[in-house]
């Protein structure tokens, strides 16, 4: 089934306002997604009929908001595939996502002499984390390089996973690049010296099918804004043999078995990682982006962003831009980095805001990779279901437009 | 003004004229500033002769409302005294904040850049050399 992204336009309320009297042309979904009125109704429908503090109360209405809240886990399960509910943790997003296994896992796992593994194109979310732990622990951080065309060094992998290696942390989708990473490569790897995998799916989740077998992801995180959903939400998936094991995140109400005095004790997983009273209309909103997304079908979104991203590769470098990250679109994702020669991307970004068009300029929250491309910034335009071939025309009529004001 | 007549009759200018861009050797103040958000780096350079502000220059990388601020900035307070000198960042910095400035007049073709003040996000872009200017006036030796 193909994705016609005229019609999917039609389902995002936001598409009918307008930016300075022209059509919204919003190229900025790898920073945050639009919402599909099926979300936006679900969340008004929860806090309308359904709304109650979850797991505490013994009437109707607190158990349809546990109902709610607890089917949107089972939804985002079986969107990566996991084997069961109890394996899906809800957090605020991917950065609370990744802090859980830091302060949980890593900080009980992870010892002086020890290392993990980053990569140079890492969001700052599955890096700052990292360094503290890193400083803290007195492990080393190490970081696996990326080569000119914005993929990974594999073959310098020998190098930088050895049986020191405890924690390899890898994004499965750049954000800046686009990249897909070989994460199934890379868990392979680690899972062969003792070691775990972290994939940070922020990217990756809303544009592409993920599968935590297929990848043997030990954690897996992602966030609800950036795939159709409600900022306030995402997930952290874990094995449930290490969620079983790993030390409470946040003490509180609703995580504890029994409380004493002096000592606690605590609640099964997931709910032992879930302490006090969770975004829970923003999880409902998410398991409704999740039916929204299945809807669709992650295939056909992957195919759509496929093409769609071909055409503005094309495009890019027809008017002789420098785009950053892989060329071949079966190793890339929508979200396209890219430089304009004498316009320095902020100008950029403000000259085609001028004609209705969203895109980021910045270092994308990657301050590493940008020293790496040897660039103080770059702009991006990233690629969701509703974009078209003419949202790339306007972007490619106000880049023309940009050029020539500084030609 | 609208954005077009603000890149091209003030900023773009300065931006691809930048008045007195280079390095100062001796100097008695080097400052390195940036825009961590979006990457602006600035350096500047500062000499003095007693409470004078004799010499400035700056290098930069940074998008054309940084550059051609810093450019305007330098042209605009060479020869002032340290007091006069803060007095006219203090200043843009208001106009900057949408305050009132103070003397209009003082400030010349830097109300120019008012403009900016219409695209929020652009605001530090404008400031990063006043800023960076305000620093080095706390280490005049």
């Amino acid at each position: 089934m193909s994705l016609d992204p005229e019609v999917v336009r039609k389902d995002f309320p936001i598409f009918e306002t307008r930016m300075r009297g022209k059509r919204l042309v919003y190229l900025d979904s790898a920073n945050t997604s639009q919402k599909p009125r099926q979300v936006i109704e679900r969340i008004v429908e929860f806090y309308e009929h359904e709304n109650a503090n979850i797991h505490r109360a013994v009437y109707e209405l607190a158990e349809r908001s546990t109902a709610a809240y607890e089917g949107a886990r089972a939804k985002c399960a079986h969107f990566i595939a996991a084997p069961s509910p109890r394996s899906i943790v809800f957090t605020r997003g991917t950065t609370e996502s990744i802090n859980l296994v830091r302060y949980s896992w890593a900080r009980a796992n992870v010892r002086e002499g020890d290392e993990v593994l980053v990569t140079e194109m890492e969001h700052h979310s599955n890096l700052v984390p990292w360094q503290l732990l890193t400083q803290e622990s007195g492990a080393t951080l190490r970081h696996l390089p990326v080569n000119d065309d914005g993929m990974l060094r594999m073959d310098l992998l020998g190098d930088y996973i050895t049986d020191k290696t405890k924690l390899v942390c890898v994004g499965l989708m750049s954000n800046v690049l686009g990249t897909i990473n070989p994460v199934r490569q890379l868990a392979d790897a680690i899972h062969a010296m003792g070691g775990l995998i972290l994939v940070d799916a922020a990217q990756a989740a809303p544009h592409m099918p993920v599968d935590v077998s297929e990848l043997d992801a030990d954690f897996l995180a992602f966030s609800s804004h950036k795939m159709c959903g409600p900022t306030g939400a995402g997930v952290l998936y874990g094995r449930e043999r290490l969620l079983e094991e790993m030390p409470p995140f946040h003490g509180g109400g609703e995580m504890i078995r029994e409380v004493f005095a002096d000592h606690s004790t605590w609640n099964e997983i997931p709910h032992k990682f879930e302490a006090g009273t969770m975004n829970i209309a923003q999880a409902v909103g998410l398991g409704a982006a999740v039916d929204y997304l299945h809807s669709l079908g992650m295939d056909s979104v992957r195919a759509h962003e496929m093409e769609l991203t071909a055409y503005a590769l094309e495009r890019l470098n027809a008017v002789g831009a420098e785009v950053h990250g892989p060329s071949d679109v079966d190793q890339r994702g929508g979200a396209i980095s890219f430089n304009v020669a004498d316009v320095h991307p902020h100008d950029l970004a403000t000259i085609v805001d001028q004609e209705g068009v969203c895109i980021r300029a910045g270092h994308h929250c990657a301050q590493p990779l940008m020293r790496r491309l040897g660039v103080p910034a770059t702009a991006r335009a990233s690629l969701y279901i509703y974009n078209t071939r003419e949202d790339v025309d306007v972007l490619m009529g106000a880049l023309e437009q940009a050029k020539g004001w500084f030609a | 003004m609208s954005l077009d007549e603000l890149y091209k009759e003030v900023i773009l200018d300065h931006y691809r004229t930048p008045r007195n861009r280079g390095r100062l050797d001796p100097h008695d103040v080097k400052l390195e500033r940036n825009n961590p958000l979006c990457g602006d780096e600035l350096e500047l350079y500062l000499n003095f002769d007693g409470e004078d502000l004799v010499g400035i220059a700056f290098e930069g990388k940074g998008c054309s409302i940084s550059m051609a601020s810093a450019s305007m900035m330098t042209e605009k307070v060479k020869g002032l005294d340290v007091k006069q000198a803060r007095a006219m960042a203090e200043s843009t910095k208001r106009m900057m904040a949408g305050e009132e400035p103070g003397d209009i007049n003082e400030l010349g073709d830097l109300v120019s850049l008012k403009g900016v003040v219409k695209y929020p996000v652009r605001i530090k872009c404008a400031l990063l050399g006043w800023n960076t200017l305000l620093e080095g006036l706390d280490e005049v030796p």
